[in-house]
């Protein structure tokens, strides 16, 4: 099979700064005018351990990256034993043999770990790209230090410029190499910061968390950002405190999110159920790892769909939002905060490590963001917060506001927010807050629920939702039948219509994710009724990879 | 304006929650009256339990959590809106058994709240385990034979977390309690009052309390804290009451 694609793996040790290195030259690629997709692999340590990052990058757009690689990147012995084998028959390796990193750091003083900047500099060479756009590159990520590694960068391509090392036949060279000035604004960016980019245009107001892999980074980035935006990030004593905490400041009419993983999660239950019955606007991202328990906590999975569907004890409405790759997880992010304030009740999204981690080349179109308040009251008269209305919606009045008393409880409640056990009021109120369901089945219809892609006509269908979408359209590019690709990112409630529509006519259906138990063919069994028997499923930890997934599903198809 | 609600109260005949609620109010009606508090800036929460029912008795913004939750609820409610004062109300089974963690970590921070605890050394709405303050040999429906487990004092867990105010009161000193809350409400930082409330139907304690409680004097220096140990410490033969400690301190969210 012919890459589409092509693949620079840099390995090291933790501490190396195998991850950076990657990072940068994902940048540099795309500020190339290339289209890019960087993972990265690390064990759950601080030094040592084998990280990798991989960067895969084309003139088209890229959905994930590949294992077959073009030049391998290594600073440490394990990358050219682990990987040597993954090397295409024309790949290359750049190790101290070959390009001696730290002798040329050495000569003039720099420390140890600007040697991958001597790398990106044979990198440059290598594939002929541009190497006055690293100095911009490197300026954003080091500040001061940009110099040195500029210096370095430059020895790095004269080195194997002087040795006439052989370049890349150019199917890079020339015109793929610059934007042109037409094409939109696109920035290399992970899954977790494009799930903050969209909670923030859409109005966040307060965000807490407690540390937890793969959800760390929003943290991370949102602290960053709270005095530049006016945000408040907030890390509390554990999990239990994060979600009461956030359904107290929501309860107050400011805008809140909280993000974690499984684990996490679990500790949020009773909590999710209040926000259920107290109707309390909430996001709550929730990045899978690999369960059950700790888990492998630095890699991927897709196995807390069915918990996160099911969280909370109870029966009440929630929303589970599934983003795919980057731009997606933008938008959701801020339709996650606008439905859960237009309709008063959690809302998860659902991401996990591949996704939170793994940066692509995407471009954030913000026009298609407008912010939702919901039903707000305004002077009300005997304010009644859980007032019956015709669609179950009851307007919000706030503390504060005055000659209001707004009354939330975990109670079952009558309107106004006091504890009943009123057989008559208990059955309104559970169908008051189901009507909000209802409304939300209808408003769907006019809503991107449902993704389709490739041939619309065909009989073979593919069916799969969050990260996995992104090795499913790139392992298309390499099948032998033509397929219809169905990515649902409304878990919650699952437009079963448009599933049912779509699967109409159906040869073969085929059942593609993360986990061991086929989740999402369970849930879609739950709602139409059709029973998905092909299932190509992955529970290593590790995400799919295009060729190997297109491999199997042509023998699927065959 | 009228503080309390039409809501039936359920709370058994004298139960000694009255008082509490009687002294809150008074003690809000005052601080309103002075101009210090405006009524809708006021959230009360509370926790699950016979002491979490005074939410839907008050006539004021309220939340009423999940057992043990209601401190992060108001501290994120606090934090949210810092114009907000924010009272909790807890009972010792979920201040000291289901939510202690909460409790640490607030005073740890400072954050501006007001902690009422409804001690009454029981799990009461569950009709009569014992809790983290149960004496060791209480007999309850789930120790038949008496706990095995020494209590703790929460007063001296509160002082070691870093509670700026740390106070106790009786449920049936309505006045002296009414005007501790209102210092509480005026204290700017984690503000902990324990207020011995006994169970008239559970674990009736007060013929045990009556005959050993005595008042602070109110008009010391507050902000000793190795007299504030010391008397914390003091409890079997003699159960001082009022405020043991007060200190002015950053809270969480004022780093001007
Ligand atoms: C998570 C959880 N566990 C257990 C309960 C059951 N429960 C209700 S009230 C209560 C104890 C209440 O004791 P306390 O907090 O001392 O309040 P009191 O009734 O004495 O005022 C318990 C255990 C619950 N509501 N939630
Ligand atoms: S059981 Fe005890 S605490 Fe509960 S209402 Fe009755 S007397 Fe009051």
């Amino acid at each position: 099979m012919t890459h589409v694609a092509s693949t620079v793996l840099i390995g090291g040790q933790a501490g190396d700064g195998a991850k950076e290195a990657g990072i940068n030259l994902g940048k540099l690629l795309a500020t190339a005018g290339q289209e890019v997709f960087v993972s990265v692999d690390y064990p759950s340590v601080i030094k040592g351990g084998h990280i990798f990052s991989r960067i895969s990058f084309s003139k088209e757009k890229i959905f994930s990256d590949y294992k077959k690689i073009d030049l391998l990147i290594a600073f440490n012995n394990e990358s050219i034993s682990f990987h040597q084998k993954e090397l295409k028959k024309d790949g290359v390796i750049f190790d101290e043999s070959c390009l001696p990193m730290t002798q040329i750091t050495k000569e003039i003083n720099a420390p140890a770990i600007t040697r991958t900047s001597v790398a990106l500099g044979a990198t440059c060479y290598y594939f002929n790209l541009e190497i006055e756009n690293l100095e911009k590159i490197f300026k954003e990520a080091f500040g001061e230090k940009a110099e040195i590694n500029i210096k370095l960068a430059k020895k790095g391509y004269q080195y194997l410029k002087t040795k006439n090392f052989k370049q890349k036949p150019r199917r890079l060279k020339g015109s793929g190499l610059r934007p042109k000035a037409s094409e939109k604004k696109k920035i290399l960016i992970d899954g977790n910061q494009a799930l903050a980019l969209g909670l923030i245009k859409a109005g966040l107001n307060v965000y807490f968390a407690y540390p937890m892999t793969p959800a760390t980074s929003i943290l991370h980035f949102l602290a960053k950002k709270e005095k530049e935006l006016g945000l408040k990030v907030v890390q509390p004593e554990n999990e239990i405190a994060v979600i009461n905490m956030a359904i107290g400041a929501a309860y107050t009419g400011q805008k809140v999110a909280v993000g974690t993983s499984g684990g996490g999660f679990d500790l949020m239950q009773e909590a999710m159920s209040l926000a259920g019955m107290a109707e309390i606007p909430l996001v709550i991202a929730v990045s899978q790892r690999p369960g059950p328990s700790t888990g492998v906590p630095t890699y991927t999975s897709q196995s807390d769909l069915r918990s996160t569907r099911f969280s909370g004890h109870g029966e009440f409405p929630r929303i589970l939002l599934a983003p795919g790759d980057p731009e997606e997880a933008y938008l959701l992010g801020a339709q996650a905060l606008n439905l859960a304030w237009e309709y008063q009740a959690p809302v998860i999204v659902l991401l996990d490590k591949h996704l939170s981690e793994s940066l692509m080349t995407s471009f954030f179109d913000s026009s298609k963001i407008k912010i939702e308040n919901g039903k707000i009251a305004h002077n009300p008269k005997d304010y009644k917060r859980f007032e019956t209305t015709s669609d179950g919606i009851s307007p919000m009045a706030f503390p504060g506001m005055k000659n209001v008393v707004v009354k939330a409880t975990s109670y079952e409640h009558d309107e106004q927010g006091i504890t009943t056990e009123d057989s008559q009021i208990i059955k309104e109120m559970q169908e008051k807050r189901f009507k909000k369901l209802q409304l939300l089945l209808k408003e769907q219809k006019s809503k991107e629920t449902v993704k389709v892609y490739g041939d619309k006509k065909s009989k073979n269908i593919i069916v799969s939702w969050g990260s996995t979408k992104g090795a499913v359209l790139e392992a298309m590019k390499y099948l032998k039948k033509s397929v219809k690709f169905i990515q649902p990112l409304y878990l919650e409630p699952l437009d079963a219509e448009k599933i049912k529509n779509h699967f109409k006519g159906a040869k073969k259906i085929i059942d593609i994710e993360g986990n061991l138990t086929g989740q999402l063919a369970s849930l879609i069994r739950e709602k139409t009724g059709i029973e998905i028997e092909n299932k190509i499923l992955k529970y290593d930890s590790r995400p799919f990879e295009p060729i190997e997934l297109a491999k199997k599903i042509n023998e699927l198809l065959s | 304006m009228n503080l309390l609600t039409q809501t039936k109260n359920t709370w058994c005949p004298g139960c000694t929650n009255f008082g509490i609620l009687a002294a809150f109010k008074g003690a809000i009606e005052d601080l309103v009256k002075n101009n210090e508090i405006k009524t809708e800036e006021v959230v009360v929460g509370s926790g699950i339990g016979c002491h979490g029912k005074i939410s839907d008795y008050l006539n004021l913004n309220s939340f009423c959590g999940l057992h043990g939750r209601i401190v992060p609820v108001l501290s994120g409610a606090k934090i949210a809106n810092p114009n907000l004062k924010v009272i909790a109300f807890e009972g010792d089974g979920d201040a000291y058994a289901e939510g202690i963690e909460h409790l640490v970590h607030a005073a740890k921070r400072n954050i501006d709240l007001t902690l009422i605890v409804h001690d009454n050394q029981t799990f009461a709405l569950t009709t009569g385990q014992f809790t983290p303050t149960s004496p060791k040999g209480f007999k309850g429906k789930s120790t038949p034979e008496g706990s095995p487990e020494e209590p703790f004092n929460p007063l001296f867990l509160m002082l070691s977390a870093g509670a700026t105010f740390i106070a106790r009161s009786y449920a049936l000193e309505v006045k002296k309690t009414q005007e501790i809350i209102k210092e509480a409400i005026r204290h700017k930082g984690f503000s902990f009052i324990e207020i011995i409330q006994p169970c008239l139907s559970l674990n009736d304690t007060r013929d045990h309390y009556q005959k050993r409680i005595y008042w602070l004097n109110e008009s010391r220096q507050k902000d000793n804290i190795d007299f504030a140990f010391e008397k914390i410490r003091e409890w079997n033969d003699k159960v001082p009451l009022g405020i043991f400690y007060q200190i002015n301190k950053k809270t969480y969210g004022d780093f001007n």
